[in-house]
């Protein structure tokens, strides 16, 4: 059996987000964080803490441990791979546009900005997994919102 | 449940038969699918089972020939209908061999017959008063008591689990001291499978006068209890995991035990005159079912269990354990794979994680591929912390599955971690 000859699972389990979860990037806990969030997701066990290092407007370092499936995983590695050196506003503005895609608030699952992270929109077509891609995200959200510690669950 | 794991299992029909399984599920409509092109294995039995043609047409004919509200009007269709849902009662009654109708409360499910019952008992507690549950419990047979423990000051103690999936009762006897006002235990596990040995906590608890109840939502699925050779003080069920509609559910109570019960929810039924002075209850059950109740799933219920009862019990528990045993064996060739719950006596329920894979990408896999199974925690986050682990897979049988829906689950594990690995 291959996964490469499953169309519809090619969508979900793309390549992209496979290599991630095998070696996710930016997978280490940061001493010199600046904020750091822990995000769960209680209905599936999912669990990550989120580390950034802010320097004026900029995300000098953000990186993430934690345990979860392999959308969850991927998703994260490949946020903190994008947002590394991006200022907040950039980061903003990202979280906007993956979360429209993820939750299907974009009529087409394509962003100019969203690059790689497209491998993402597959998960729109499986509503119980959405929280799973989206949990790294709202763990950014509450960093640039709550600032230095703080919290989040989705479920 | 093998005959062996619960001296209370009983069997209405002794000798043993062949067991048809082709035609047996072709008294299940919804097994004839495909899911994403494959044909459907349903192996999540134990979140809701699936129904027979026989419930869904009792169901539909209810309403197509008899509908009409119960105990009310005198015209035809109003005797008619309470006569089946009166009807359903003395049918479950007969089932779980209650002394009398009056100890069968129709609720929605075994969830709201734990409530009611943490309810009622709860008025009669105090502060510092021990209700002693188990590790293993569904998040329905420990939140109620929460609730209580919230509201009255009550104690909670939980009797541990061990690392096969058996309830350690060696300390049972230290918990239950004169504070202890009541046992409350799951019959069988929904996550590891394990058949609890209920007839002896019962006994140990009767030594001491302390009532028991048992969520039996995981056991009448797979066999049969008989509540006087139990000697329960309650036992809770719910329709929809024994082959009838979801929304219909039962509090077994011994009479003395239900009548000791105080009126939960006000309104229509449960009264026997109103005057805005003064209000007299009904006796038992029906002062517990306020409302207009579920009439048609009483009546879905009762269709499961005729259903259940022309079964051979034995031949479906010798098939039952044989796909236990097959399950068991083809996941034990998984490189990577650990079973939790390894208790002696099963329920044909296996929960399991796979090195390297997510029990939900692995649930996300199985479903391409046609095999429906639970990921999660499976509403028993204690559980699943006393293991360390934050979710399981679980692949929960029935009746109608077979030998070879058990090795399309194994094929797709293997499936799961090429694609993962």
């Amino acid at each position: 059996m291959n996964a490469g000859k499953n169309r519809d699972l090619e969508d979900l389990y793309q390549e992209t987000i496979l290599d991630h979860n095998r070696h996710p990037s930016n997978f280490r806990p940061m001493v010199d964080a600046t904020r750091s969030v822990e995000a769960d997701n209680p209905l599936c066990g999912d669990r990550l803490q989120l580390f950034l290092k802010i320097d004026g407007d900029r995300i000098a370092d953000i990186s993430f441990v934690g345990s979860g499936c392999a959308i969850s995983v991927a998703s994260a590695s490949m946020m903190t791979e994008r947002l590394k050196g991006a200022t907040l506003a950039e980061a903003e503005g990202l979280f906007e546009a993956v979360h429209a895609v993820l939750t299907g608030g974009l009529a087409q699952a394509h962003a100019p900005q969203l690059g790689n992270l497209e491998a993402l929109a597959g998960v729109r077509r499986y509503p119980m997994r959405v929280k799973c891609a989206t949990l790294s995200w709202h763990a950014l959200k509450a960093a640039l919102r709550d600032g230095a510690a703080g919290q989040v669950s989705t479920e | 449940m093998s005959p062996a794991a619960d001296e209370t299992a009983s069997f209405v029909r002794p000798h043993p038969t062949h067991w048809d399984l082709e035609s047996i599920r072709r008294d299940f409509p919804v097994l004839h699918q495909s899911v994403h092109g494959s044909p459907l294995a349903y192996l999540d039995n134990a979140a809701t089972s699936q129904k027979p043609d026989a419930v869904i047409e009792a169901v539909a004919s209810f309403y197509r020939r008899d509908n009409a509200n119960v105990h009310r009007a005198v015209h035809t269709l109003a005797e008619r209908a309470t006569e089946a849902y009166e009807g359903a009662r003395e049918r479950v009654r007969r089932f779980i061999n209650a002394e009398s109708v009056g100890e069968i409360v129709f609720l929605r499910g075994t969830t709201e017959a734990i409530n009611l019952a943490a309810h009622g008992l709860g008025q009669g507690l105090r502060a510092g008063d021990r209700v002693v549950l188990t590790a293993m419990e569904h998040h329905a047979n420990i939140v109620p008591w929460q609730l209580l423990r919230e509201r009255a000051g009550i104690e909670i103690a939980v009797i541990p689990v061990r690392p096969d999936g058996e309830l350690d009762l060696s300390g049972l006897e230290a918990l239950l001291d004169q504070r202890t006002r009541l046992v409350a235990l799951t019959h069988v596990s929904n996550v590891l499978g394990t058949v609890n040995p209920v007839g002896e906590v019962v006994r140990i608890a009767h030594a001491r006068s302390i009532p028991v109840l048992i969520d039996g939502a995981q056991a009448l699925p797979h066999g049969r209890v008989d509540v006087q050779a139990l000697d329960c003080d309650f036992y809770c069920f719910s329709g929809h995991k024994m082959f009838g509609p979801t929304g219909i559910g039962v509090l077994y109570g011994k009479a003395d035990r239900l009548a000791a019960l105080p009126p939960w929810q006000g309104g229509g039924e449960m009264i026997r005159r109103v005057t805005f002075e003064h209000t007299r209850y009904a006796d038992p059950p029906q002062r517990f079912e306020a409302g207009t109740p579920n009439i048609a799933g009483a009546v879905g219920l009762a269709a499961a269990i005729d259903y259940l009862e022309g079964l051979d019990a034995r031949a479906m528990i010798r098939h039952e354990q044989g796909l236990l045993r097959h399950a068991t064996a083809r996941l034990k060739e998984i490189p990577g794979l650990r079973i939790y719950g390894e208790a002696r006596h099963k329920a044909p329920v296996i929960s399991f994680l796979v090195d390297g894979v997510h029990a939900h990408d692995l649930g996300t896999l199985l479903d391409r591929k046609g095999v429906a199974v639970r990921t999660g925690h499976h509403c028993a986050m204690p559980l699943m912390d006393y293991f360390g682990v934050p979710a399981t897979t679980r692949a929960s049988l029935a009746f109608y599955n077979t030998l070879d829906e058990v090795d399309r689950l194994a094929d797709g594990i293997r499936y799961a971690q090429e694609v993962l690995a």
